[in-house]
């Protein structure tokens, strides 16, 4: 069948393309030069290619492209807009929570999405592993990286708790909106 | 092996009543598989897999979403995601175990996408919340171009795989009725906590007459026989007994009876059969505590 014209808004930019209609929205995120988005298994239980679609991280290997258009698509390059690293960068570099990195574009998605509902608290660990529970690790590193997700949540607050620094905002659609550009992160997890 | 995703015709009707045309159009015999969350579907063209080349997305039917109270019952729209369920007010009150499956179902990425409509047109004997419906005594809303018809899900889970609809028909909702007087318990085994398919899939209802028998009892399992299916036989037993724990053991030896697991690549016959047997004791403790005593 014929290509139909897709609109993706990804990570706050406009982004139309002509895709097969069936077309996942993994493949046309990487078309469109989003690779930091990985397929892992293809089947939905991996994770490495969460996104978040209008705030929610989905697998983007079982969403159809179409049910993407007119949504506001977040890849792992929208959490980190610029050269420095971000808190929760910082945490997963610090404390070892990457091995082999199939999973870390997953696993940061899926714990910016918890950081940004959790607006500013620490989640608990049982609650990082539910938030993380759609996200393998295969070298198994859990525990650092449930690690990691909490030690960037401190280091948020601590962050936002300076003078002149808001506390980190609501989802992340709204701090999107606010910012006009790329759905960003609270402003703590910068 | 991937299935060539760019054959695929995906037709995106406006309304509901496009959606029925469209559906009840069969070309060359095939008629377009509906499209909802994707969460099984590109599961299958993924593993290269087609469940048909043609696709009807309902993604545009607003006649699909909503959760709507009415006289004590809830009705959910079949594109009602897993997600919204286990955060919807109503359903954590009054449905705990529908909320409690939904939060069990796949990690959150599944949740966001998976749709209630598509657990049960996907009619897999391991759908975790198929056995909540059963217990709540659901009834499933379809649609064709021949009009609205209403399946209670005790008639729905016809064979393996195989649904009480016609292949013209669409779900559209779900209807739970007014909660019985009972405790609700779910409860899913599988090899992880999330993102397994149930190797067992349990939900209970159990309620106490005043005089301190059982009034009511409904116990609905997956992935233990080629449908999801009530154990009749062991509510039977419980019905109108005092509980303790021999009435507890004789529940337990009818449900065995009732069920016929496989060996298969989650799991083997033999721990289904233990596992679903110790689910029914852990919910029937769980629920009254006499089921423990002598």
């Amino acid at each position: 069948m014929s290509a139909i014209e897709i609109t993706l808004k990804v990570n706050g930019t406009v982004r139309k393309s002509p895709m097969p209609p069936g077309i996942r929205l993994l493949d046309a995120l990487r078309r469109l030069g989003y690779t930091g988005t990985k397929e892992g298994c293809g089947e939905g239980e991996c994770g490495a290619c969460t996104v978040l679609l209008d705030g929610r991280p989905v697998n983007s290997c079982l969403v159809p492209a179409i049910h993407a258009a007119g949504a506001r698509v977040v890849t792992v390059e929208g959490l980190a807009p610029g050269p420095r690293l971000t808190a929760l960068q910082r945490a997963f570099v610090d404390m070892g929570g990457a091995q082999c990195g199939i999973c870390t574009p997953g696993m940061l998605v899926s714990a910016w999405e918890l950081l940004a509902r959790a607006k500013g608290r620490v989640p608990g660990e049982d609650e990082v592993r539910e938030a993380l529970a759609g996200n393998l690790c295969r070298c198994t590193g859990y525990q650092k990286i449930v690690d990691a997700v909490r030690a960037a949540a401190r280091a948020s607050r601590a962050r936002s708790s300076r003078p002149g620094r808001r506390t980190p905002g609501a989802r992340a659609g709204r701090s999107a909106r606010a910012r006009g550009a790329a759905a960003r992160g609270p402003r703590g997890l910068r | 092996m991937r299935a060539p995703l760019s054959a695929l015709e995906v037709a995106r009707p406006r309304d509901l009543g496009q959606a029925l045309g469209l559906l009840h159009a069969a070309r060359n015999g095939e008629r377009p598989v509906p499209l909802a969350g994707g969460t099984d579907i590109y599961v299958s063209l993924n593993a290269g897999v087609l469940p048909g080349r043609r696709f009807l997305d309902l993604g545009e039917l607003r006649e699909l979403k909503g959760v709507r109270g009415r006289d004590g019952a809830l009705t959910l729209g079949a594109l009602t995601t897993f997600a919204e369920i286990r955060e919807h007010p109503v359903v954590r009150r009054r449905y705990p175990a529908l909320a409690a499956a939904a939060a069990e179902i796949g990690g959150w990425q599944i949740q966001n996408r998976a749709t209630l409509g598509g657990n049960i047109a996907n009619a897999s004997p391991a759908g975790d919340s198929l056995p909540v419906l059963l217990a709540l005594e659901a009834v499933v809303h379809a649609r064709s171009v021949r009009g609205p018809r209403d399946v209670p899900c005790t008639d729905l889970f016809r064979g393996y795989r195989d649904l009480a609809l016609e292949r013209d028909e669409l779900i559209t909702a779900v209807t739970l009725p007014p909660p019985p007087r009972a405790r609700q318990f779910f409860r899913k085994v599988g090899t992880r906590r999330a993102q397994s398919i149930s190797k067992v899939v349990f939900c209970g209802l159990l309620g106490l007459g005043g005089d301190g028998r059982v009034g009511l009892a409904r116990l609905a399992l997956g992935s233990v026989a080629p449908v999801t299916l009530r154990a009749r036989r062991a509510e039977q037993i419980l019905l109108g007994a005092r509980p303790s724990a021999a009435v507890a053991a004789a529940a337990r030896a009818a449900l065995l009876e009732e069920v016929t697991p496989i060996d298969d690549i989650r799991s083997e016959r033999d721990y289904r059969l233990l596992v679903s047997g110790n689910v029914l004791e852990q919910f029937l403790r769980a629920t009254e505590p006499r089921f423990a005593r002598a």
